[in-house]
């Protein structure tokens, strides 16, 4: 498992490129790669500005029935989400942004979970499989 | 962070981004297009990420917002040259540009520009 710090955009950047690696080499097809890719942009840069920074893990997985998959955490310890389903409906924005980055991302991804208490922090983890 | 080029070519802004965008290059084209047509008077923009590899929903409203500036100075924006994936993501992601025109490529792109009266 590879830990990227989130601290900049800078490392926002680096986790994508860490992604799409291994995204392309654990056979996801390009536009499996891309929506990971822009998945984990999503949740890096919810990391970095909302949780004022944290930590990507990046993992290898396979499935049940013999699939190759990379998951992704995306944890911080940050104010945390009072209200964790409201937060995944499309168009809620607790700033500046259109409010599509947890709806969208969870579209974008085959398993997506979000453990979050005001106070304690955010994680989300996303997996998304080859075919 | 590195800067996006902006090139003059008649009446034309051309803006073609080669680099990973993070976000303060993004923020940083949006002002140097604003700059780049009140000094030019330029009426159009074509925007090319054939080499963008995604657009996430920070990078699209960006895009979008060049658009809405770039009206405000009588000029029109396209983007051009977005890569199949990028397309079916940015659906399903839930970002629809609205408000900004497409084009396959930067030869479409003019010719939306040129047929603009």
């Amino acid at each position: 498992m590879d830990e990227l710090p989130i601290r900049s955009g800078d490392d926002v950047v680096r986790v994508r490129q860490h992604v799409r690696v291994m995204a392309a080499e654990n056979g996801l097809s390009l536009v499996d790669q891309t929506k990971l890719v822009t998945a984990a942009s999503e949740l890096a840069r919810n990391t970095l500005v909302h949780g004022g920074g944290g930590v990507a893990r990046v993992e290898v997985v396979k499935s049940p029935d013999g699939r190759a998959g990379v998951k992704l955490q995306f944890s911080d310890d940050g104010p945390g989400i009072a209200d964790t389903d409201l937060a995944l409906r499309d168009g809620w924005s607790s700033g500046t942004g259109l409010g599509l980055g947890l709806s969208g991302s969870r579209r974008l991804v085959d398993e997506f979970e979000l453990n979050s208490k005001p106070g304690a922090g955010t994680s989300v983890v996303v997996v998304k499989w080859s075919r | 962070m590195e800067r996006v080029p902006i090139v003059k070519i008649g009446q034309t802004l051309f803006v073609s981004i080669q680099v990973e965008l993070q976000d303060e290059s993004v923020l940083r084209l949006q002002e140097d297009v604003a700059d780049e047509l009140a000094a030019t008077g330029a009426h159009g923009v074509i925007i090319d990420i054939t080499a963008v590899e995604i657009v996430d929903s920070f990078i699209g409203r960006m895009l979008t917002m060049i658009g809405s500036i770039s009206r405000l100075f009588d000029a029109e924006t396209v983007i051009v040259g977005m890569r199949p994936a990028v397309a079916i993501t940015l659906t399903e992601l839930g970002l629809s540009l609205k408000g900004v025109r497409t084009a396959l490529n930067a030869d479409k792109g003019l010719e939306i520009l040129n047929g603009r009266s």
